[in-house]
């Protein structure tokens, strides 16, 4: 152990495991494959985390507390990580947004993941993470933040496990003595449904500056009943239009949000991300034409899934991340056809354009170099 | 090598044949998982102590019990690197896992070899034109062998043994040259600018594997530096032999056969794997051989199933054999020494005319003295002689 801590641990070693010298002598496998054999969290580029808490929150969630390699340079409020576990010997990508501070002292990271019974990798982790795990996770992503300086007025909506990255938002927003108005509007089915009740309520307590609105659908014991409305907002916080609004929630939520902000012309206020599971689309039996994947010169017959879902149907291994249409791992050239946004029904018809196979479903031939 | 034709299957049968081979593939395809990521991860880290034993051996070199278990281990661990691990994951064969390490497009082996130029000549080109004479650079000896009598005999054939024998010790050089083709070039057929991108890659990564083997790691031995250098070319020529030996019995033993471009045109998904299982041959031997050897010893099955991991063979080739049994489909499989043995009487017997074994010795001797003139006469004749002629020349 101690000869691990000198080696990656020390300055010095660091260096020597950066150096030229020492990546000459492991050519063509790189150091990390040889200095992982003692530390496996070590390593020169990829940044690696081991679970060091997991707890059990609600019935539906899990949240995991992660202790990043050197690699890790942080993130802002708000952004997501893509978080990479192996499962059944197949490693599986799906992007989080961490709900800690951003100035959280000991550097740790704070994932909450709702689990989606329909799915693969929220499950298993619900079931199986446990302390000492070791997971690896992406440089944090995306423009979802608050920007400097901050705005003086913060409205902040968000549904379900749509929390954990307002929840971040929140929780930089107070350890930094933010000086401006936050108002927080969270929708959950009920009380015993918010995954951060008790620290929302000493937040609450604490900060005067800070008014959180709770909105239950299905129990009528909250500040709000039922789903947004332009009511809601009002109630929320009667001088919206001033205010930067950051949103993240399900599908619903988000669009009727959207409306609203679009009826008053403010829609440059809203700043949203989208928080959803991963798509998943059936086979339609009105799905025409024929999809050629040109780079393994594979066809398929269109099936109206996702790109990405008829691929993997067809045998192919593409990239993947996320599968929501966040993250851009799988983006691929589609050489000609028309595809249809599966989100936002958006229709693609121009030729060689990078596309999200993920979220994309061809609408007739379609070619795209996979 | 031959070109004794088997019987053929009826195209109804072939496509039948094929059918099941497919299914066979699903069943595994939807099987692989944790068992498998748990073998290649234990295979690399087997191989990770090898090579860091060898090198820590090679450093007390100067102590011979050192130097020989130095060797041993450094030949084991760069044999593992490149059969098992290297050649079966450059394969796809892991890359289901999803994970960057053992995906094949980043994947690098300890080999001179530069892993782009491998997933040229032989994940494309041997492997979608297996044997087929003209197209598959391997089927006919890398262009420095004569392992067919398709290749038109020429006196320089007499040292088709030599040819063979150096290939073998400087395995891991001629595969990395063979991308260069550089027999085009003695033809006249690319130009030596043709041939930058493909010399870029070799002084890239060929260089950067003799650095390690024959300038740092002795140097880091101080003045144990020649036990070192010498420890680490040994190792290198061990795992040359190798490899070459365990690639031989591949496709060059009796019975392997080879087929023309006319033949294999158009042919169908199922066609495809019945030629594969023609001109491919296994060897048996223990599970040690079979880890040694990457799995190649099934080579028929690695032929059809190029991307399922490698370990998984011995169980598919149960039913692989039971199929072929079926449909009466020759099954080539012999003890490795048998098929080793076939191969070097295969390189022997092309080094002389083919008249030698048509017509009798005296015929082959009268060829191999009169082939000076012959050939003159050869250069007035028939255009088709001329196209034999640059084959010989690609010598």
């Amino acid at each position: 152990m101690s000869l691990t801590q000198v080696l990656t641990g020390s300055k010095l070693g660091r260096r020597f495991l950066d150096s030229a010298f020492a990546e000459a002598l492991a050519t063509p496998h790189g150091v990390d494959r040889y200095v992982e054999m003692v530390d496996p969290l070590w390593s020169r580029r990829e940044i690696r985390a081991e679970v060091t808490d997991v707890e059990r929150k609600t019935a539906d969630s899990v949240t995991l507390t992660l202790r990043p390699n050197t690699n890790w340079a942080g993130f802002k409020a708000g952004q997501f990580v893509k978080l990479s576990v192996e499962i059944d010997g197949i490693r599986r990508t799906r992007c989080y947004s961490p709900a800690n501070s951003q100035f959280r002292r000991d550097g740790r990271i704070e994932l909450t993941i709702k689990v989606d019974p329909a799915g693969l990798v929220s499950p298993w982790l619900l079931a199986n993470a446990e302390p000492g795990l070791i997971v690896q996770i992406s440089p944090a992503q995306g423009d979802f933040h608050i920007p400097l300086p901050h705005p003086r007025s913060i409205l902040l909506i968000s549904g379900g496990s749509g929390i954990t990255p307002v929840m971040s938002m929140l929780r930089t927003l107070t350890e930094r003595a933010y000086i401006g108005k936050v108002t927080f509007l969270h929708y959950a089915f009920t009380e015993d449904d918010v995954i951060y009740r008790d620290e929302l309520a000493e937040i609450e307590a604490k900060y005067e500056g800070v008014r959180i609105i709770r909105a239950y659908t299905n129990a009528d014991n909250g500040d709000l009943q039922g789903f947004f409305t332009r009511e809601h907002l009002v109630a929320a916080d009667k001088h919206f239009a001033e205010a930067e609004t950051f949103l993240c929630g399900p599908m619903p939520l988000m669009d009727s949000v959207r409306a609203v902000f679009e009826a008053e012309g403010i829609t440059d206020r809203l700043h949203l991300e989208q928080f959803a599971a991963p798509t998943r689309t059936v086979p339609t039996d009105e799905a025409t034409g024929e999809l050629v994947f040109s780079a393994s010169e594979t066809k398929a017959e269109n099936n109206g899934q996702t790109i990405l879902e008829q691929a993997e149907g067809a045998g192919l291994n593409p990239d993947y991340g996320c599968r929501i249409g966040i993250c851009n791992a799988c983006v691929s050239t589609k050489l000609t056809g028309i595809t249809r946004n599966v989100l936002t029904g958006e229709i693609n018809t121009d030729n060689d354009v990078s596309i999200k196979p993920c979220i994309s479903a061809p609408c007739g031939d379609v070619s795209i170099d996979l | 090598m031959t070109t004794t034709k088997t019987k053929k299957l009826a195209p109804e049968q072939i496509e039948a044949f094929g059918k099941e081979l497919d299914d066979l593939r699903a069943r595994i395809v939807a099987d692989l998982g944790e068992k498998d990521a748990n073998y290649i991860r234990g295979i690399v880290g087997l191989q990770k102590k090898l090579e860091i034993s060898g090198r820590a051996l090679l450093w007390a070199g100067w102590l011979p019990p050192a130097w020989i278990a130095g060797v041993t281990a450094l030949s084991l661990s760069k044999i593992i690197d490149n059969m098992e691990i290297g050649h079966n994951v450059m394969h796809g064969q892991y890359d289901f896992m999803n994970d960057p390490e053992f995906t094949a497009k980043n994947f690098d082996w300890d080999n001179t070899i530069h892993a782009d130029s491998w997933l040229y000549t032989h994940n494309y080109v041997h492997h979608t034109f297996t044997n087929i004479v003209g197209k598959d650079h391997d089927a006919t000896g890398y262009g420095v062998m004569r392992m067919t009598d398709e290749t038109p005999w020429h006196p320089i054939w007499l040292l088709n043994p030599v040819f063979c024998g150096l290939l073998q010790t400087f395995f891991q050089w001629g595969t990395a040259l063979q991308e260069f083709e550089s027999e085009k070039w003695f033809r006249g057929e690319q130009t030596w600018a043709d041939m930058a991108p493909a010399r870029k890659r070799f002084m890239e990564k060929a260089g950067k594997q003799a650095l390690k083997d024959y300038v740092l790691f002795p140097l880091l031995s101080g003045p144990g530096a020649p036990f070192t250098f010498v420890g680490n070319a040994t190792a290198n020529l061990v795992r040359n032999l190798w490899a070459s030996s365990v690639i031989w019995c591949g496709h060059f033993p009796e019975g392997a056969e080879t087929f023309s471009i006319e033949e294999t045109e158009d042919e169908s998904h199922a066609e495809w794997y019945y030629r594969q299982i023609l001109g491919s041959a296994n060897f048996t031997g223990s599970h040690i051989v079979d880890v040694l050897s990457g799995n190649l010893s099934y080579q028929i099955e690695h032929h059809l199933f190029p991307d399922i991991p490698a370990y998984r063979y011995a169980e598919i080739a149960v039913e692989v054999r039971e199929i072929c049994e079926r449909y009466g489909v020759r099954y080539n499989e012999a003890p490795m020494y048998k098929q080793l043995w076939s191969v070097w009487q295969q390189v022997f017997k092309l080094a002389l005319p083919d008249s030698t074994y048509t017509q009798g010795v005296l015929a082959g001797l009268k060829e191999i003295v009169t082939f000076p003139f012959s050939r003159k006469k050869a250069k007035a004749g028939a255009p088709a002689s001329a196209a034999a002629e640059q084959t010989v020349l690609a010598a």
